[in-house]
């Protein structure tokens, strides 16, 4: 038992620090991405590639001066980019970043924890990542931080019904609830790409809204709402808001790379399984599934320096006319397909 | 309405083709153009390191020049006070005293001899007014200043110290 | 461990629950209502209802507080001085309600006798997705449908009331 506690305890700290460690590195690979896309070169003063940026950035909001509005409701002010954070790191702990490592004869799980409603969990979370956005743009007591937060509600409300449809049809497929089942099904059967392409679309498209990223930036449109839910913020209070949309688009980029791009799985597992041994195959497979992810934030942040922001009835037009009626018949065509497969 | 010109183009909206109303097309086509930006040499200059070298014909800052001997060209003749279309040169003559011969080439020199650098338009029209060959051009750019007078360059700043390249271009005062 | 989990979640939600009546401003009323939502929620993983607790996280939290909020967030309720205005009339229909339901409580648990009733269903996967699925599609089908039914009426009302005001302008 209090084995079991202590790794869960390390793997716990390992994952929490490698999320942090890559969201605060997606700030500067989104810095350099905008700059080599818009034909400049980025951050490169800040040791060798302006590597050290990350530092730099967090020294500077750290001494940058606190301002609390003195209008704003001063508690929940300095409590929601808490919960902001909070809430983008929670989903971290149901994702499988690997198969078991086995040291001294235990099976040391790459997961926090495999509950058996991961998903749901997931959803969860994701339903509730909201409340740090409101409860911020409603306690600065700004009209445009309160539009930001507005806006932030009715959008993750719209486009969480489209991902949670998109996700179900991946479920009915896979029969379980568990992200570790669905790799693991994923490894025998090939990538759920392959047979859901439309509901990968969508669930594509669900994240960047979910993740208040371009072009579904309205909360925090700096040309019309100078900064939305984050006008009045400053100094570490901003960064912590910042920072959690890089962890959110980081977890998002694993969780896609799990359900739909076969999450840890290798391929030629047979073959390779005879020349390394279980350890490294298990590490192999954790770098592959880090590399899948980092590709979607990549194309995160590729997105968002090509496609320009949607006005607001379009958004509302994209989620319920467009996407929650595909994610429905998605989920109905997947509903058939196995139907006929278990009648032939 | 008659048209101005034939360059106008007739907007027409027509309806969308279901391809083109799906958009993903076009988003996929804006996104192979930002790759392909994303592969392309950056033209950044990294520029206290790097500098971008100056056309011959550029015009910067302005030297008063001396001639071989280290005596001052300027005669104080205000040719160049005249020529200069921002009003920005601002002369004082004097005459050369007994024992002031390896200073001053002729016997009127000026005593001050002001630039407003805010006014200046580097036109360099005092350069080609200039008969004794003393007011040149050079690469050099007008430093910064958090004062509006310090703008106002005078000798101290225009002349070219002694012992320093006779020719304007390759000359750089504020360079070690 | 589960008794000190219990003692914990419990403090916290009749806490909470409390300060959801008493808290004069409307947004931390809501706000301690999601928090009586979640410690709900961990109760019902303590049941071993798993998929009860992360539905109930859902829907009440993730969607219908949220709803709540930003209606509270639009009408800017949180000027206290409506509060003392209400009429007599409106408080005492306030406490006959209040108390009719109190009634109706206590007559229900009066007439119910506390079992525990986890001695038969003690397996571990009660309440799996899984269990529950079978349950609701073979022994509570009638039901369900029906309030499936129900969801659809709901819809196609809310679509019809969402059409009409169209028309109107």
């Amino acid at each position: 038992m209090e084995i079991f506690l202590l790794d869960k305890t390390i793997v716990v700290v390992i994952v929490f620090l490698i999320t942090l460690l890559i969201a605060m590195y997606s700030t500067w690979a989104e810095r350099k991405v905008a700059g080599f896309i818009q034909d400049r070169i980025g951050p490169n003063r800040a040791g060798i590639f302006g590597i050290l940026q990350p530092l730099a950035d967090g020294v500077k909001m750290f001494m940058k001066e606190e301002i609390i509005p003195t209008q704003a409701d001063k508690a929940l002010f300095i409590m929601a980019p808490g919960i902001s954070m909070l809430t983008a790191l929670l989903t971290s702990s149901v994702i499988p970043w690997g198969s078991y490592l086995e040291i001294n004869g235990r099976q040391v799980m790459m997961q926090i924890t495999d509950i058996n409603i991961g998903m749901l969990y997931i959803f969860a979370v994701v339903s509730t990542g909201v409340y740090g956005i409101m409860i911020g743009g409603w306690s600065s007591n700004n009209k445009y931080s309160l539009m930001g937060a507005l806006r932030a509600s009715s959008q993750m409300i719209s486009y969480e019904l489209a991902l949670g449809l998109a996700l179900i049809s991946v479920i009915m497929m896979t029969e379980t609830l568990s992200l570790k089942s669905i790799v693991e099904y994923q490894a025998i059967n090939g990538w759920n790409i392959i047979y859901q392409p439309l509901g990968f679309l969508i669930f594509f498209i669900c994240a960047l809204a979910e993740c208040n990223r371009t072009p579904f930036d309205l909360p925090e449109s700096e040309a019309e709402l100078i900064g939305g839910y984050h006008t009045e913020y400053s100094s570490m209070k901003l960064g912590l808001f910042l920072f959690a949309e890089y962890v959110n688009m980081f977890i998002s980029g694993a969780i896609m790379s799990a359900l739909f791009f076969g999450g840890y799985n290798l391929p030629f597992h047979e073959e390779l399984s005879t020349v390394f041994s279980h350890n490294t195959l298990a590490i192999l497979g954790t770098v592959s599934f880090m590399l899948k992810t980092f590709t979607f934030i990549f194309i995160f942040m590729w997105i968002r320096w090509t496609v320009p922001r949607f006005r607001y009835d379009q958004l509302m037009h994209l989620g319920w006319k467009i996407l929650l009626p595909l994610a429905m018949f998605n989920v109905v065509a997947t509903g058939t397909v196995i139907l006929i497969k278990m009648l032939w | 309405m008659e048209k101005l010109t034939n360059r106008s183009k007739v907007v027409v909206k027509k309806e969308m083709t279901f391809l083109e109303s799906i958009y993903l097309p076009a988003i996929f086509g804006g996104m192979w153009i930002t790759l392909k930006h994303f592969f392309k040499k950056k033209p950044t200059i990294q520029y206290p390191e790097e500098k971008r070298p100056f056309s011959f014909v550029y015009r910067g800052l302005h030297i008063l020049k001396r001639d071989e001997q280290g005596r001052e060209n300027c005669t104080a003749c205000g040719l160049c006070a005249v020529a200069c279309p921002a009003e920005a040169i601002t002369i004082v003559a004097a005459e050369r005293k007994k024992g002031e011969e390896h200073l001053y080439r002729e016997e009127k020199y000026a005593a001050s001899y002001e630039i407003n650098m805010l006014r200046c338009i580097f036109c360099g029209l005092c350069e080609e007014a200039c008969p004794k060959d003393a007011v040149y051009l050079t690469e050099e750019l007008v430093p910064s200043q958090y004062d509006r007078k310090d703008f106002i360059f005078g000798k101290d700043k225009l002349v070219q110290p002694l012992g320093t390249s006779a020719h304007p271009k390759t000359y750089k005062p504020y360079k070690k | 461990m589960e008794q000190l989990l219990f003692i914990i979640l419990s403090v916290i939600s009749v806490a909470a629950a409390l300060c959801v009546i008493f808290v004069r401003n409307p947004i931390y009323s809501v706000l301690s209502l999601v928090i009586t939502f979640f410690s709900i929620a961990g109760h019902y993983i303590l049941l071993k209802a798993q998929f009860l607790a992360i539905v109930n996280i859902i829907v009440y939290a993730g969607a219908i507080m949220v709803l709540f909020l930003f209606v509270i967030m639009l009408l800017n309720l949180n000027n206290t001085e409506n509060q003392e205005k209400r009429s007599f009339v409106s408080k005492a229909i306030a406490v006959v309600a209040g108390g009719l339901l109190l009634v109706s409580l206590v007559g229900l648990l009066k007439g119910s006798v506390l079992t525990p009733t986890t001695g038969g269903i003690s397996s571990d996967d009660i309440g799996t997705v899984q269990r529950l699925g079978k349950v609701l599609f073979t022994d509570f089908v009638l039901p369900f449908e029906i309030s499936s039914i129900l969801f659809l009426s709901a819809i196609i009302g809310a679509v019809m009331l969402g059409k009409k005001d169209l028309k109107d302008h």
